[in-house]
């Protein structure tokens, strides 16, 4: 079933076209890709789905309904965690829960339990600038759960890490997806973190950018051991090269 | 061999007042500079010793002046900077008017603020409330606009209201603007105090100063200018030790 989707939209700036007739889908379950170069809109379209920005032409769809311009409807991360360097890391991840309404004592029940998941027991009074930045990363991404939203809007949450501690995030994002039944649409320039993540990807590319090609990761492969450093891996990786 | 190291740092402004002392002790007891012009540091406090209930009484009026003036300054700048925050066009109106205004010395109106407002007390706290005003709504101003657009972005997608806004993110994230601001201001204030007293009053630090000064009584100047440098400085002080206490996450290792 269709759980996000963007209908024919477009943006302009000051006589610039940046966006041209972008139609996505997102599926419940899925974690589908938008793939472009630095510069290319992404993060305009990001504002547009999230409903901080107004397309010029088109519409969002949540469930098919309408959600164009409206915030509040998705659960949103950026590249920097933005986490609030005075509230401790339990402060943090209640806080959609509190701006939605939800009492203080509510909103920790709520969120204790699942520290343990998203792999950040006992940093539940500390606070943000004693953690590294992988497990800041996931503070972040249970702040993103506590959301309670059913689609999962990420721009490029990853690319600040350095390599090693993206490889750990990345297989423990993919294991906490299947725990938690979480759509996810994420943002990204990394080819690599593309293929491994995702189930479908879309190419953004052009001027104005468009949506120029569709790319479907055969999810058998992807459960293989060592998959990215398969050729099958590399074939995806040289097909999505020459399309950028 | 670091903790020595720190032990010296410490311990260094200490030595170079003591020796200051001794060195100003040592121009008075051989009359280098006249004994009536230039007290010993020992004549200084006894001057403070003899005086002391009367420099306190004065304190305490000048403190209260303070008080209240601050108090005023403080609300009435955060609220200002609030409502320029709210409301752009009245910030690209009137924040480089703000910022312009800090260059008139507030002092300098004292005389008017006297001819207008009487004897009392309320000239004083006027000119207090000009002077820490403007510190406060600049630097809370800066820290409000200072906030990054991706986190009230964030807030926005989370169904933030306005005021949630402010509660959780700007208020939080000016505490070091204002704190710093609150650093200025309070110094100010002190200083606009005596001022304002010395253009006329009937008690108070200034009030004191003026009237040794007609005496020629130079000890006991030095210990009043003294007292308020060191009232001054325990405000400061006073500042700090309130935002150790309120911003506990400062203190966290990056």
């Amino acid at each position: 079933m269709a759980l996000l989707q963007t209908h024919h939209i477009s943006k302009t700036y000051s006589d610039h076209q940046i966006l041209a007739d972008i139609n996505i889908q997102l599926n419940q379950g899925e974690l589908v890709s938008i793939l472009g170069v630095s510069g290319i809109g992404k993060t305009t379209l990001f504002n547009i789905i999230a409903g901080l920005l107004s397309p010029e032409n088109g519409e969002v769809l949540l469930k098919n309904q309408p959600i164009t311009n409206k915030t509040g409807q998705l659960s949103y991360m950026l590249q920097k965690d933005l986490l609030l360097p005075y509230r401790t890391i339990m402060g943090n991840v209640i806080l959609p829960a509190l701006m939605r309404g939800t009492s203080k004592k509510v909103a920790e029940a709520k969120a204790a339990p699942l520290f343990k998941l998203f792999g950040l027991q006992h940093t539940e009074k500390r606070y943000p600038q004693a953690l590294s930045g992988g497990m800041r990363q996931r503070a972040a991404l249970l702040r993103t759960y506590m959301f309670n939203k059913e689609v999962a809007l990420l721009d490029e949450p990853f690319s600040a890490l350095d390599e090693i501690t993206k490889h750990q995030v990345h297989a423990w994002y993919l294991n906490l997806m299947s725990k938690i039944n979480l759509s996810t649409l994420l943002i990204t320039h990394d080819v690599e973190e593309a293929i491994l993540l995702s189930d479908r990807i879309y190419i953004l590319s052009g001027t104005p950018a468009s949506i120029t090609k569709e790319i479907i990761i055969d999810s058998e492969l992807k459960k293989q051991p060592d998959f990215e450093l398969s050729t099958s891996f590399l074939d995806y990786k040289r097909q999505i090269l020459n399309l950028l | 061999m670091k903790k020595q190291t720190n032990i010296n740092i410490n311990f260094l402004p200490i030595l170079v007042i003591l020796a200051l002392l001794l060195i100003w002790q040592l121009i008075s007891y051989f009359q280098i500079v006249p004994t009536f012009m230039l007290p010993s540091p020992v004549n200084v406090v006894k001057a403070f010793i003899t005086d002391f209930p009367l420099l306190m009484k004065n304190a305490g009026v000048t403190l209260l002046e303070t008080f209240w003036g601050l108090l005023i300054g403080v609300i009435g700048g955060v609220l200002i900077a609030i409502i320029m925050d709210l409301f752009n066009p009245l910030y690209k109106a009137v924040y480089p008017l703000l910022v312009l205004s800090q260059t008139v010395p507030a002092v300098a109106i004292a005389p008017l603020l006297i001819l207008w407002f009487g004897y009392g007390m309320l000239p004083k706290i006027v000119l207090i409330t000009i002077t820490t005003f403007f510190p406060v709504a600049v630097e809370m101003l800066t820290g409000f606009r200072a906030t990054d657009p991706d986190l009230i972005h964030l807030m926005k997608t989370m169904g933030a209201s306005k005021w949630k806004l402010y509660y959780y993110v700007k208020f939080p994230n000016s505490l070091n603007h204002f704190f710093s601001s609150l650093k200025i201001s309070v110094s100010y204030a002190i200083v606009s105090a005596v001022i304002s007293e010395w253009v006329g009053g009937f008690s108070g630090l200034g009030v004191y100063m003026t009237r040794v000064m007609k005496a020629y009584a130079y000890d006991k100047m030095f210990a009043v200018i003294f007292l308020i440098s060191a009232l001054s400085l325990l405000l400061i002080w006073l500042v700090t030790l309130i935002q150790h206490k309120v911003m506990p996450w400062e203190a966290v290792k990056k």
